[in-house]
């Protein structure tokens, strides 16, 4: 009976059959190829292509061009090259993105989990959440920058300040979803026979948390993860958009387009290249989360 | 029904207050006040007699709790008089704008109208759109139109309103100068040439809200009547010989239109925040633009109040979803 074995494919890992699945959804392979390509824009790019510093005299002609070979997205009302000044702001718009969902992952899977695991706590935490999700966010986001922008730029410096007190804010309030979807598993998780058996040979809550509950939530935390990149990225554009955001010497896409909408009439590249980046980011993201839906989805997969 | 709607109501208290806290509190932290907005030569006497005026130097609980008896009281007392021509609020102290000293509930009155007119008819707009492509999208299923609208919807999702807008002023307004770039306020509507002149200066704004929300809805709208498509009541309807449009449009529709009735009503709050981008960009005078202002202009009743205002469309709504729900759906009962 030892040669049929070999008859027989080696089994899929879930990786693979992950990928395979993700693979189908042509919109999450786009995704995940524009994405690629962005980030590549964002972090080789600035050592490819470095702007020629110009006297001041050469900076004050070479203002407001449009796109051409020496600036091939033209410059701005200071004469700063926009490719260079893009790429920087690209930076530091998908750096938000990624570090605002972290926080907002790490917050909602540890009150999710709570809630879930705890029933003492599970009414207040949920009644916590309901609030959160009931308070109006972009009036109280605008309202925590204009608050705490002076106070926090002057212990950390303008740049960082402005950084961590959005990748905060942006973190703070947008856990309350990641948190339901995590109760809601941990609800079912915990009841499963392997939960009960490792809590019949003592293990304490921590252990059963941390090795037999917390390894099964995390496909629908990525897939949340996933779409929580998108929702952070396009928060803070609205606040740079509003005026809100960060100091002018250290943009962001959402900034650059604000410092466009001035221009918007003579030159409308200076809008239309970041919001192409920030739309073209965020719908990547999208169909990236869309297909990991699909691919960490066992009723899907099987078929 | 009546039970659950009590308890639900009873329930909305304490989450109100508790909002109400955490925003006036938050909003009170902000650095400026009103005793620098006061020139340095009146006198210290004469300033602390402003300040008392104003109330601002009172303990924050204080505040607090004035501000909550002049929102929850005195603004709806003198809503009353207003329309009876009564006097029950007279010199009762208003909730008054750092900026304007003008009561911060004139000021929302006279800018809501604006904010109805262009969100309401983008958000009529929107569910207009998304309703007849959810539901062809569902019916035909995986073919051509289904997949353009997935893909509209996905692009709708991810295009935010403030990049849609300028696309549309720079395309519409500086390209092909159809649209006026910004909305003129005081533009009275009077004859046919002036609604024309309105409609035009309300595309923009309505197109850009409209279709944003288009997106989503007609999402659930399609998964909503995919759902609906392989009961066994469809099949009954099918085999007595009822035509395609009887099923599709009578059966299917109104039990698919459930959800979407209420999704339609909780989306209704988010509307008031999208409206602020959208405001702002246009130059439409509604209340988004109106918190705008107050913010970058420390004019923390103003604020306080707006947030406050958000805040209760978000409960309101969500409850006016859930009861929503209840009403229209018999497998639903809440007691």
């Amino acid at each position: 009976m030892t040669d049929t074995n070999a008859a027989i494919a080696p089994p899929e890992t879930f990786r693979a059959a992950v990928w395979a699945q993700f693979r189908k959804h042509k919109g999450a392979m786009f995704g995940l190829v524009v994405l690629t390509l962005l980030v590549v824009f964002v972090v080789i790019g600035p050592m490819l292509w470095v702007p020629e510093k110009l006297k001041v005299v050469e900076a004050l002609k070479s203002k407001n061009l449009g796109p051409s070979l020496k600036f091939p997205m033209g410059t701005d009302q200071l004469g700063r090259d926009q490719l260079a000044r893009m790429m920087a702001a690209g930076k530091v718009s998908l750096a938000v993105g990624f570090v605002a969902m972290m926080i907002a992952i790490f917050l909602g899977t540890f009150v999710g989990v709570l809630a879930g695991y705890f029933k003492r706590l599970d009414g207040i935490l949920m009644r916590l959440t309901d609030m959160f999700l009931a308070l109006p966010l972009i009036p109280l986001l605008l309202v925590m920058v204009m608050l705490f922008r002076d106070k926090i730029a002057r212990v950390l410096g303008p740049e960082m300040g402005a950084f961590i007190l959005i990748v905060f804010a942006i973190g703070v309030t947008s856990w309350m979803h990641a948190a339901r979807i995590v109760r809601g598993e941990v609800l079912a998780l915990k009841e499963r026979e392997y939960v009960l058996a490792s809590r019949s040979i003592g293990a304490s809550p921590r252990r059963v948390i941390l090795r037999h509950i917390l390894p099964n939530v995390v496909s629908p935390v990525m897939v949340a993860a996933t779409l929580g990149v998108a929702e952070a990225i396009i928060t803070e554009s609205v606040l740079s958009f509003l005026g809100l955001g960060f100091p002018p010497d250290f943009p962001t896409w959402g900034r650059l387009l604000y410092e466009g909408l001035e221009y918007m009439q003579l030159y409308p590249e200076r809008v239309i290249f970041p919001g192409l980046a920030i739309s073209l980011t965020v719908l990547s993201v999208n169909y990236i989360g869309d297909g990991l839906r699909d691919a960490l989805d066992p009723r899907i997969r099987g078929r | 029904m009546l039970n659950y709607t009590l308890r639900r109501l009873l329930l909305a208290i304490p989450t109100l207050l508790l909002i109400s806290l955490v925003i006036f509190f938050l909003v009170d932290l902000a650095p400026g006040s009103p005793a620098s907005e006061i020139p340095l030569t009146v006198p210290a006497e004469v300033r602390m007699k402003i300040l008392e005026a104003l109330g601002v130097n009172e303990p924050v609980h204080v505040r607090y709790l004035l501000w909550l008896k002049q929102f929850f009281w005195v603004e709806p007392l003198n809503g009353f008089d207003a329309i009876f021509g009564t006097h029950y609020a007279d010199g009762m102290q208003r909730i008054i704008s750092y900026q304007s000293r003008a009561p911060v509930f004139g000021i929302i009155g006279d800018r809501i109208p604006q904010t109805l007119i262009v969100i309401g008819s983008a958000y009529f707009l929107g569910v207009v759109i998304a309703l007849p492509i959810g539901i062809y999208s569902a019916y035909r299923q995986y073919s051509i139109f289904d997949q353009l609208g997935t893909m509209f919807a996905m692009i709708g999702f991810s295009v935010p309103t403030f990049f849609t807008g300028t696309l549309f002023i720079i395309i519409f307004a500086v390209g092909l100068g159809w649209f006026p770039t910004k909305y003129d306020t005081t533009l009275d509507v009077t004859d046919w040439e002036s609604f024309l002149k309105q409609l035009r200066q309300m595309a923009m704004p309505v197109m850009v809200l409209g279709l944003a929300n288009a997106a989503s809805i007609s999402r659930y709208m399609r998964s909503s009547m995919l759902e609906n498509m392989g009961q066994d009541y469809v099949r009954t309807a099918r085999a007595k010989g009822m035509s395609e449009r009887t099923v599709v449009l009578k059966h299917v529709l109104r039990n698919s239109l459930i959800p979407v009735v209420t999704v339609i009503a909780l989306g209704i709050p988010s509307i008031f925040g999208g409206a602020i981008i959208t405001e702002n960009l246009f130059g439409v005078n509604g209340i988004g633009s109106a918190l705008i202002q107050a913010i970058h202009g420390n004019d923390l009743p103003m604020v306080q109040t707006l947030a406050f205002i958000f805040a209760i469309l978000i409960v309101t709504f969500n409850l006016v979803a859930d009861l929503l729900y209840g009403m229209l759906d018999p497998r639903i009962r809440y007691d």
